[in-house]
């Protein structure tokens, strides 16, 4: 066990460096000016162009320049100046993230309670209502496109029904928590709501967070089915499912003890491929739904040619897809034996 | 030429029921040819009528061919739905002058004509079959010309990945040891971000045209080719047949070309089959971030893009832009859909293993 985690985090350093050669070597698609406003914080600072890229070595080799910018990424921390949230990039990242936990983590309780669910039913009941009903949904989800799906519930929930408002808070709420009255622990709005005890500012946050989980929950549930049915039926076929039927013991018995627990060890890897997944959805779904998370930010600093913010928002995302999937791997050797000693 | 003979041997064997079909394909034309308001249509872009006709040809061949796979494909009714939804967006991608002609003073037929510039989207009348976007873009030459973009996307990607997955895959798979580290190092750098991320990310740094786009999904797409190959190629490897060439003497290079890949190809194709439901769909979210093709370029991702802020509709009656979503929304959703359906139907078929169990 410990020899595998060992490798694993012998690789993880390996994977990160990789990471930051891919993005600097993308960057040097960029002019000198251009990457050179990653330095520009006020608009006086425009006509100093040339002393800028001279003062921070943008016209240097490429290996000295990859230098700099690694210095200056992890020693000092400094991602850039972010043009669309109008603060540096790391601050940026800090304000924005908090949304998005709340909706990743509201999301991936359903997926993965429903998706289990629907997905040992219909390995059981093969062929049955239930079987179809779950074949239809998944690919009918598979093939619609997220953004569809999300203005979809927002015409209708929000549009018609005027339940599911975009944004984070309402107006009225917005302004409550911007008083000073309202204290931040967290910064995930319905906890921090919670622990002021203002229920209406938590029950505004859930309207809010409705439409955008619905939308992930739905997109992301199709393929969790899919994985967790034939899981199943491989494992229904298993020689120790069939002698816990020999020997008589209860449908339900052998269903819940002896095949979903093993039929749910691919499924921890899915739930970090699930979570990775939710991690590019929210790009979508924030930008739909005006929901202020880092996807929302990265899809308009992309749109808005704000380099220092999009790259820092990657890095970020791919820091948190690294740890996300080594965390599956570690739970997929604790549950299964076989892993650790290959 | 084992499929064109194969399927020269199908239109034999089942001559008699071709002819109801082919007589309706005819016939099609020959009202087609007799219409007046058709008619001009018709003769000014005989070679779009030549590729259907060359098309349908060959998907009737294909699906007459007698063998145990289209056997399986005919019996299933799903990869039959499946199959006809791509024939029908195929039959109209070779037919898009004929269903959608561009204006005598269009310089690219993919630009969608603007009629006018009224910003607020016109519900479906007589000139604008399925309604016009914000800005008065059509949507349903939009819709009929972007299928020709979805393919063009989905086959260039599938053909760039292919390409650098058989290259670094080949070689991972082949040699091992430390070359096999490093590239598979590297298929883990690419696969450390979630695919619409790095996306993202690319088209923002490249700039934003439909040929970046492409290259931004390949960039995205190519780790799993790759792997797929690798872990074909370590399977064969080892066998005797690759044993008997090296004996042989015969080189690295001439084993891996002539010898592995064949045999290890034909699942990576089917992956590939399968993918560009997949394709369609990251083209599709970046079009719609504002990420894709630029203004008023046939694409479906941007039909939806360019009237995103109308889709809430007017005070009081909040489906008033239906269409706007709706009519690119059902493209891309039947697109996807097919391909989807296809791809279950090839992997039931030509993975006993999994048959029946997805």
């Amino acid at each position: 066990m410990a020899t595998y985690i060992g490798r694993r985090l012998v690789l993880l350093p390996i994977v990160a460096f990789g990471v930051t050669v891919l993005i600097f070597a993308l960057l040097q698609f960029l002019a000198p000016e251009m990457r050179a406003a990653a330095f520009i914080t006020n608009p006086n600072q425009l006509n100093a162009l040339p002393a800028i890229i001279q003062k921070y070595g943008l016209d240097k080799p490429v290996h000295i320049q990859y230098v700099n910018w690694l210095r200056e990424v992890f020693l000092r921390g400094n991602l850039g100046w972010s043009q669309t949230a109008r603060q540096p990039v790391r601050q940026a990242i800090g304000s924005f993230f908090p949304a998005t936990l709340e909706l990743t983590m509201y999301s991936f309780i359903p997926i993965m309670i429903i998706g289990v669910w629907l997905g040992t039913a219909a390995a059981v009941h093969r062929d049955k209502a239930i079987d179809h009903v779950s074949r239809v949904f998944s690919i009918s989800f598979r093939s619609l496109p997220s953004f569809v799906w999300g203005l979809l519930i927002l015409m209708i929930l929000y549009g018609r029904l005027n339940w599911f408002p975009p944004g984070r808070l309402s107006l009225e709420q917005d302004l409550f928590v911007r008083s000073g009255q309202f204290h931040f622990y967290t910064h995930v709005m319905t906890i921090d709501a919670l622990l002021n005890g203002e229920l209406w500012i938590f029950l505004d946050a859930v309207r809010h967070l409705a439409g955008p989980v619905l939308t992930l929950t739905m997109i992301s549930i199709a393929l969790l089915v899919r994985i967790t049915r034939s899981s199943m039926l491989e494992v229904l076929r298993q020689d120790y499912v069939r002698t816990a039927r020999a020997k008589g013991l209860d449908e339900p018995v052998v269903i819940n003890v002896h095949a979903r627990k093993n039929a749910l060890i691919p499924v921890i890897t899915l739930s970090s491929l699930t979570f990775v997944g939710l991690l590019g959805g929210v790009v979508i779904t924030e930008t739909i739904f005006n929901f202020p998370g880092i996807g929302r930010w990265g899809a308009f600093a992309a749109n808005q040619l704000d380099i220092p913010g999009v790259t820092g928002f990657a890095m970020f995302v791919a820091a948190l897809t690294v740890l996300g999937n080594l965390a599956a791997d570690i739970l997929y050797a604790y549950f299964d034996p076989r892993v650790r000693l290959q | 030429m084992g499929l064109l003979s194969a399927a020269v041997r199908g239109v034999q064997v089942n001559r008699t029921r071709l002819l109801p079909l082919a007589g309706i394909v005819a016939a099609c034309f020959a009202a087609a040819l007799v219409l007046p308001a058709t008619r001009d249509r018709v003769l000014r872009y005989p070679l779009a009528i030549a590729e259907f006709i060359l098309l349908a040809l060959f998907v009737i061949a294909f699906w007459t061919i007698p063998s145990d796979f289209t056997r399986r494909m005919r019996r299933n009714p799903l990869s039959v739905a499946g199959f006809s939804i791509i024939v029908l967006f195929v039959a109209i991608a070779a037919l898009a002058p004929i269903l959608a002609p561009p204006p005598a003073t269009s310089r690219d037929a993919y630009l969608i004509p603007q009629e006018g510039f009224s910003s607020d989207p016109k519900p479906p009348q007589v000139r604008h079959p399925f309604g016009t976007t914000e800005g008065q873009y059509d949507i349903y030459y939009g819709i009929i010309w972007g299928t020709r973009t979805a393919f063009r996307v989905s086959i260039t990607v599938i053909a760039i990945s292919v390409v650098i997955g058989l290259f670094l895959g080949g070689i991972s798979g082949y040699y091992g040891g430390r070359l096999d580290e490093i590239i598979m190092r590297l298929t883990d750098v690419f696969l450390a971000f979630p695919g619409l991320v790095l996306a993202v990310v690319v088209v923002a740094v490249l700039g934003r045209s439909l040929d970046n786009v492409m290259i931004a999904i390949a960039i995205v797409n190519w780790p799993v080719y790759a792997r797929l190959l690798r872990g074909d190629i370590l399977g064969i490897r080892s066998r005797d047949f690759v044993e008997a060439a090296r004996a042989l003497g015969g080189n690295d290079f001439r084993i891996i070309f002539r010898h592995i890949i064949p045999n290890a190809i034909y699942p990576f194709l089917v992956f590939g089959s399968l993918d560009v439901g997949l394709i369609v769909l990251t083209a599709a979210a970046l079009s719609f971030l504002g990420l894709g093709a630029e203004v008023g370029y046939a694409d479906w991702g941007m039909l939806i893009n360019l009237s995103r802020n109308w889709i809430l509709g007017a005070p009081g009656n909040p489906f008033a832009y239906w269409y706007v979503v709706i009519f690119p929304g059902a493209a891309i959703f039947l697109f996807v859909l097919g391909w989807n359906l296809l791809g279950d139907a090839f992997r039931d078929i030509l993975d006993p293993r999994l048959r029946g169990s997805s």
